[in-house]
């Protein structure tokens, strides 16, 4: 009898107390992530990074006093599921915000379903087409391609290269990449003499290599975010061919860098400062918020921080400026994401506007080489 | 194209095909045994890969391979016999079905253990960069390698499948269970036996290419496809017909490409697997009967 008592008493206790936490107020906001899959190299630190941060914002007492709930679907890197996960947020769970898709691919897919139920997207993918052109509920965090290639152009003019080729990948990325290199070669005097696209998930690219050995080319571009960009490298040098191999901001990712060995040495790319934290001088605007999330994710998650969870701190982080800047329905928190400025986040310093929902300019990019197995900024 | 393009194109197509022969040859054992097509077997592959990286850590290179080989084959053995064993007469598409559905669980484990990094083990002569000079075409000394294993193989499971009486019974249980049965044969636990010997076989075909090709969670399935090509067109449980085969689809694939857009060359090696299949079912070099009741 003491125990039904005692049961009762908590039974009810728990009925009594439980409305009480159902009505504190709580933010919701959204995420669809390619937490698996070919992709998990990008949804994978997204989503830990999105994890930690709303852990954080909610030891501080959440967005104006409210607590704020991450929903993380993963989509595996399939569109397919990226539309039915964003229609379930957007109708269902009723999220202020969608972080994500983690690739461009899945973004293009929900992109006009953002805007018909006019429900914020701030992507961490990151082709041109997601904000070019504009929508007026998408957004993003990673540069912009063009200005990864347009930073590649301007180092090549530097170094007196007139003839690329040009390597990418089959996927979403290596395709938007390979559109703006071949669509902005002739602005910088720059001839394409051959361009490759191979599949994400080879195991071997000797013969495509071997036609560049063919070919007139003074410098190679590997456009890609897969693993197989790591084996173009390798290719390349071990047929001898002693040419720069330039990649895309899509290499910034250490472990690239040990699977390709020794013959990553002095391959150059473009990319956030978010990789040479450590070597940045203090003066550098984005040095602490850089060793701060650096040093938070390694020592938390035990592995190394990459760009990609970098693109996903600045989508959450802007979500929540924006969020304290008076957005706290869909409707304003667009307006407040477009007002943002001077926001100090890991790919760069945004500025938002009407007409640029990315925010970031070409100084966002950092030319970085590959030194002794490290990142170290490309000596100009 | 000139003289020393063209042997690079060949050399291009060597390291192709060794390596999906490498991996084809695994599918050999268990369909010898029981007539099945395992669609796990790719999975083997990862983890020989990733389990001699993380073996590497704190062995040496041989021993950790040697870990990684055993570790497949306990891997292999426990897969028949928690999943498979106990099934009172399977049918092939059952079967079938089951591997597939364990090579979704392995993959979804090793993501949990190794994550979605790509891992890779050291090269055994040489580096990343190093080749060797052949006619005037480099060729990684890895790529000898993996032709070494490959011709290892090949000489090790056809002495065993045609001059042991282990292997001679496993063929027997392939050909016809209920005959072996009466005759004695302990089927079941030949099954298991092919499991781990299979399982060992990709774990080491792993190994020797992880270099070349890296190691990632979901690096089995895109293996096993090439590798279940090669299988089939050269005859499925013929394993030098296998390692003949890829050699075959690696060289068409380079010249492929060496004409093509890189974008064709799964088109035309597919289109081959099509062809063969509509007019020699058995493959180029199995035996003429290979379909089973």
């Amino acid at each position: 009898m003491k125990k039904f008592l005692a049961a009762s008493l908590a039974l009810l206790s728990s009925v009594l107390f439980a409305p009480g936490t159902l009505a504190e107020e709580t933010v919701k906001v959204g995420a669809i992530l390619a937490v698996t899959g070919p992709a998990s190299f990008l949804g994978s630190p997204e989503a830990r990074t999105l994890e930690m941060m709303v852990a954080d914002l909610n030891a501080k007492g959440g967005l104006n006093g409210k607590k704020v709930v991450l929903v993380v679907k993963d989509s595996g890197a399939s569109a397919e599921k990226a539309v039915s996960f964003a229609k379930q947020l957007i109708e269902e769970e009723k999220v202020i915000a969608i972080i994500g898709p983690s690739t461009s691919g899945e973004t293009m897919a929900i992109k006009a379903l953002a805007e018909e139920s006019k429900t914020p997207l701030i992507s961490c993918a990151a082709a041109e087409v997601i904000v070019n052109p504009l929508a007026r509920y998408v957004f993003k965090t990673p540069q912009k391609d063009s200005q990864a290639v347009i930073r590649i152009y301007q180092q090549m003019k530097v170094m007196g290269l007139t003839k690329v080729a040009i390597f990418s990948s089959n996927t979403g990325f290596g395709k938007a990449g390979k559109e703006q290199l071949e669509k902005l070669a002739p602005e910088y005097g720059i001839q394409v003499v051959l361009s490759e696209v191979y599949d994400s998930k080879a195991t071997d690219l000797t013969a495509e290599v071997t036609k560049l050995k063919a070919s007139n080319a003074q410098a190679v571009v590997n456009w890609s975010i897969e693993p197989a960009q790591a084996i173009v490298i390798k290719n390349v040098r071990q047929l001898g061919l002693t040419m720069p191999i330039f990649q895309s901001h899509g290499f910034g990712n250490i472990g690239y860098v040990k699977a390709a060995g020794a013959a990553a040495e002095g391959v150059i790319f473009p990319a956030g400062r978010l990789l040479i934290a450590d070597q940045l001088p203090a003066s550098n605007p984005q040095k602490k918020v850089l060793v701060a999330y650096k040093s938070e994710y390694e020592g938390k998650f035990k592995e190394d921080v990459s760009t990609f969870g970098g693109h996903g701190y600045d989508a959450m982080l802007l979500f929540a400026e924006a969020y304290k800047k008076g957005g706290t329905d869909r409707a304003k928190l667009r307006d407040a994401l477009e007002t943002l400025t001077g926001v100090v986040g890991t790919a760069g310093i945004f500025n938002m506007s009407a007409t640029d929902h990315n925010g970031l300019g070409l100084d966002a990019f950092e030319m970085l080489t590959v030194k002794d197995g490290r990142f170290v900024p490309l000596a100009r | 194209m000139t003289g020393a393009l063209a042997i690079q194109y060949l050399v291009a197509g060597l390291t192709y095909g060794t390596i999906y022969a490498v991996v084809g040859m695994g599918f050999n054992i268990i369909y010898n045994t029981t007539g099945i097509i395992n669609f796990a077997q790719g999975e083997f592959v990862m983890l020989g890969g990733m389990i001699a990286v993380s073996l590497h850590a704190i062995l040496p290179l041989p021993l950790a391979i040697a870990g990684a080989v055993l570790a497949t084959m306990v891997v292999g053995a426990l897969i028949e016999l928690v999943f498979i064993h106990w099934l009172s007469r399977p049918t092939v598409l059952r079967m079938i079905i089951v591997t597939i559905g364990i090579s979704i669980l392995i993959r979804e484990v090793a993501l949990l253990i190794w994550g979605h990094n790509v891992r890779v083990l050291p090269y055994f002569t040489g580096n990343e960069i190093s080749a060797i000079d052949l006619l005037g075409a480099r060729i990684s000394p890895q790529v000898l390698w993996v032709v070494a294993v490959c011709a290892a193989m090949v000489a090790l499971t056809t002495a065993f499948f045609q001059w042991t009486m282990l292997g001679r019974q496993m063929r027997a249980c392939a050909s016809n269970q209920v005959g072996a049965a009466v005759c004695g044969l302990p089927i079941r636990r030949l099954v298991t036996l092919s499991f781990v010997l299979s399982a060992g076989m990709g774990a080491l075909a792993g190994c020797v290419v992880c270099p070349i090709t890296y190691t990632q969670y979901g690096m089995g399935t895109g293996l096993a496809i090439k590798g279940f090509t090669v299988a089939i067109l050269g005859g499925l449980g013929n394993s030098l017909g296998a390692v003949a085969a890829g050699l075959l689809l690696g060289i068409i694939e380079s010249f492929t490409v060496s004409q093509l857009p890189t974008a064709f060359k799964d088109t035309v090696s597919i289109a081959i697997l099509l062809g063969v299949l509509l007019l020699r079912p058995s493959g180029l070099f199995g035996a003429r009967v290979a379909t089973r009741a």
